[in-house]
């Protein structure tokens, strides 16, 4: 039986992660002088729903905290407690213990005890300082607006609508009642109801209800209940009961092993094709319409399978209210945080790979780069300044960027920084060059190194982080105007917009991303320096690779002049490499070597060809660090 | 399951001969995944020769390895009685390239005896015992720890659990 239980604990830990996720944003967008009732009813309802199971999984001071928690909540949500902005702050810091707790919970290491009885503690120094000095009769009156006062009393009602049971319940209550109550605000509502029912209920019970309402939660929505809730509390629960039902759960394993399967078909498919094309007459006709039939109907599995492993940037970016709320108030900034394209979406892989560097990103922004609000007055600029996290898709790729309207950073300060860091620069470098230097290591312009940010740690981490999801950054930064930092991402981890070449008798696939153009280079344009290959185009030179002599093949065109040089840009380097002929473009799954074999250097993973057949990757960012040492040597000689 | 069956599953395991050169050897057929012809493979780059190259079996990227170069057992021929068989180790897929399957052969633990310090190609780490079937010798191997040792370099250093 304990094996049973233990089952379903990474799934409570799961959604109560997500129910605390929840309730943070949620608190953060609470205007605590007009609260809405439905925000504090979401706010209750995610507490309620962690109590429910920390009591079912036994997890004791996870239930404890979320209990007090929950009986303020209940009380600010029936009007009787007044939200403060200090309320939702320490309400803030209750989230960071719970997750806490629940880490705790979940790696089975030691519970912070102190944490815990602290937040209690003062949770209910909370409560107790709005419960004493009046009586809760005049308490509620005084401390609510009129609708919130009566909706109050519809509370044992409406509490029983939290308990679980009451689920199906609710979708019975659409179907019948939808198009009123859809257009009636709540007020309206609450309002009706508050003649209807509501002549004689003593005010006092608020605590009553309480307990009444633990009862009614174990009888699991006692019918006699039901058809007043039905009346009062559908428009405004209809909303959580659809979305509750709209998805389900499901191991990402499951959907990886879709995704390949989908790849197999696929290839099956093109199989199937290529013979196809070789059977004639009318017989053979037939053939190619169900083919291409066939394959059209692959494509969309393929796009839907895809889809699934796609999910909101949102993800991310909800999180990011309460870093930019938390820092400002802690530098004494005013800075406002604009979400755009949330909905955007993005692979789940990348989803959660992407909260550190972002998180760098956006605490540098409001560190380095909105100023405090005396300076910003002093330029004529707006006292508050502002932040954006926007994310577009473009093409095939994702680009998120993070902008601000602070100081836009320093050339002087940065090229200072470079010189002293023994980097090689000079005061005529392009901006954009400039700007990538802080991406070296050890690198922080920070004129104090504060708690913030300003360790030089984090820039070099950012752009690895980035290149290692196969994307980019760029900057751009005007002083005084702000700066914008554009990370492109591809679209997904699973497949790649590659150009296949081959190289004697192998394919290779070079991605998309990092090609700029092939051409067929002239004797005139090959300079040989040493051992390497010079070629100059375009006033550049860029250093030439064999592919051939990088990945061991036979029998490939030796001579540049007789192939293709495809010139491919990786991070800061720019560079070509040479191969036999370009075959064409196509989008490949990614297959993992190190699932079976190892990593293999300059190789970033294989993929399986139409006719079967594995070709390999090409690493554009392995194959520059390979040509780097050279190349920079050549640059200074 | 009574303990009967037990001592049985205990004493008697089963073996999938196939040979190399002139010389009959032996895994264990659980670690079999499956068997089949030989088609050509896609290089590797830098990688040793007795590495062919990998394959694609229905979606996963398998490295194929030919154990008569590595182990310098007959000559390396490849025709269409060349033979692949797939094994499933430590979780990973490997296909090695053998001149022939030959049998199943069931053994039972006392026929199985230690195997020779020396005069197999294959180091002795690597042998699990030598049996005789039909007056033939058949020298079994340990198949695990060969695939997963440093010496074929399969595997990324850190995971060579096999390797002793």
């Amino acid at each position: 039986m304990s094996i049973d239980i233990e089952q379903f604990h990474s799934v409570f830990f799961e959604e109560s992660q997500e129910h605390l996720d929840n309730m943070e944003q949620l608190l953060m967008a609470l205007d605590v002088d007009v609260p809405d009732a439905e925000q504090l009813n979401s706010i209750f309802r995610a507490a309620h729903s962690i109590k429910g199971g920390s009591g079912i999984f036994g997890f004791d001071a996870l239930g404890d905290v979320t209990h007090v928690m929950e009986n303020l909540l209940d009380k600010a949500r029936n009007g009787v407690f007044s939200m403060t902005v200090e309320t939702v702050d320490l309400l803030l810091e209750i989230i960071d213990v719970l997750k806490q707790i629940l880490e705790a919970y979940r790696d089975q290491s030691a519970l912070p005890e102190q944490r815990i009885n602290d937040a209690k503690a003062r949770l209910e120094a909370a409560l107790a300082i709005q419960q004493d000095p009046a009586s809760p009769a005049s308490e509620t009156t005084a401390s609510s607006s009129d609708d919130f006062g009566f909706f109050e009393h519809d509370e044992t009602v409406a509490k029983s609508d939290d308990d679980d049971a009451f689920g199906f319940f609710e979708s019975d209550v659409t179907d019948k009642h939808p198009p009123v109550d859809v257009s009636n605000n709540e007020n309206d509502g609450f309002g009706f109801f508050e003649t209807a029912e509501n002549t004689d209920t003593p005010v006092q019970s608020v605590s009553d209800d309480f307990g009444f309402f633990d009862a009614g939660q174990k009888a699991s929505a006692a019918s006699s209940k039901a058809p007043q809730a039905k009346a009062t509390v559908s428009p405004i629960k209809r909303d959580t009961a659809q979305k509750e039902s709209s998805s389900i759960r499901v191991d990402t394993a499951k959907i990886d092993a879709m995704v390949n399967q989908v790849g197999e078909l696929v290839i099956t498919q093109s199989m199937l094709s290529l013979i196809g094309e070789q059977i004639e007459g009318a017989l053979g006709e037939k053939l190619q319409t169900a083919i291409s039939e066939l394959q059209r109907n692959t494509r969309e599995i393929q796009e839907s399978a895809m889809s699934m492993r796609m999910l909101p940037i949102n993800m991310t970016f909800n999180r990011f209210p309460r870093v930019v709320r938390d820092l400002s108030s802690k530098l004494n900034k005013q800075v406002t945080l604009k979400i755009e394209g949330g909905a955007t979406e993005i692979d789940k892989c990348m989803i959660e790979k992407l909260v550190d560097p972002l998180t760098h990103l956006v605490r540098n922004s409001i560190d380095h780069g909105i100023e405090m609000p005396e300076v910003r007055e002093q330029s004529g600029k707006a006292i508050g300044g502002t932040v954006v996290l926007r994310a577009e898709q473009k093409g095939g790729s994702i680009v998120i960027s993070i902008i601000d309207d602070g100081a836009g950073l320093s050339r002087q300060r940065i090229l200072a920084k470079a010189a002293e860091n023994g980097l090689s620069v000079s005061e005529d470098m392009p901006d954009s060059d400039v700007w990538q230097l802080i991406f070296e290591p050890g690198f922080s312009t920070a004129a104090e190194v504060t708690d913030v940010s300003g360790r030089g740690v984090g820039m070099d981490v950012v752009r690895r982080n980035i290149e290692a999801l196969g994307g980019r950054i760029d900057i751009e930064s005007i002083a005084g105007n702000g700066s914008a930092f554009h990370i492109h991402l591809p679209l997904t981890l699973a497949i790649v917009d590659g150009i296949s070449v081959s190289i004697g008798e192998q394919i290779f696939v070079v991605p998309l991303a990092n090609i700029i153009e092939s051409i067929q280079p002239t004797e005139a344009q090959l300079k040989r320096l040493g051992n390497d290959t010079l070629l100059y185009i375009r006033d550049q030179y860029w250093p030439l690779i064999a592919i051939h002599e990088l990945m061991d093949v036979d029998d490939a065109i030796t001579d540049p002049t007789q192939g293709i040089v495809v010139l491919l840009e990786s991070g800061k380097q720019q560079f070509g490499i040479q191969v036999d002929s370009l075959l064409g473009q196509q989008q490949v799954v990614i297959k993992s070597l190190e699932q079976h074999y190892r990593k293999v250097p300059g190789i970033s993973g294989a993929t399986i060809m139409g006719d079967g057949k594995v070709a390999m990757i090409l690493d554009a960012d392995a194959i520059a660090n390979q040509c780097r040492p050279d190349y920079q040597e050549e640059m200074q000689a | 399951m009574n303990a009967a069956e037990q001592t049985h599953l205990q004493t008697q395991q089963e073996f999938l001969s196939f040979v190399l050169g002139q010389e009959q050897y032996a895994l264990e057929i659980t670690a079999v995944k499956e068997i089949r012809g030989y088609e050509p493979v896609t290089k590797i780059a830098n990688a040793p020769d007795f590495i062919k190259g990998v394959l694609n079996l229905r979606g996963d990227i398998v490295p194929i390895i030919d154990l008569r170069i590595k182990f310098n057992i007959g000559t390396p021929v490849y025709n269409e009685f060349t033979i692949v068989i797939m094994l499933n180790v430590l979780n990973r897929i490997v296909g090695i390239v053998v001149d022939g399957v030959s049998d199943v052969i069931r053994l039972n633990d006392d026929e199985i005896r230690p195997p020779p310090e020396f005069g197999v190609a294959f180091d002795s780490r690597y042998l699990q015992g030598l049996a005789s079937v039909e007056e033939e010798m058949v020298i079994l191997v340990n198949i695990e720890s060969l695939i997963s040792s440093s010496e074929l370099g399969l595997f990324d250093s850190h995971n060579q659990a096999g390797d002793l």
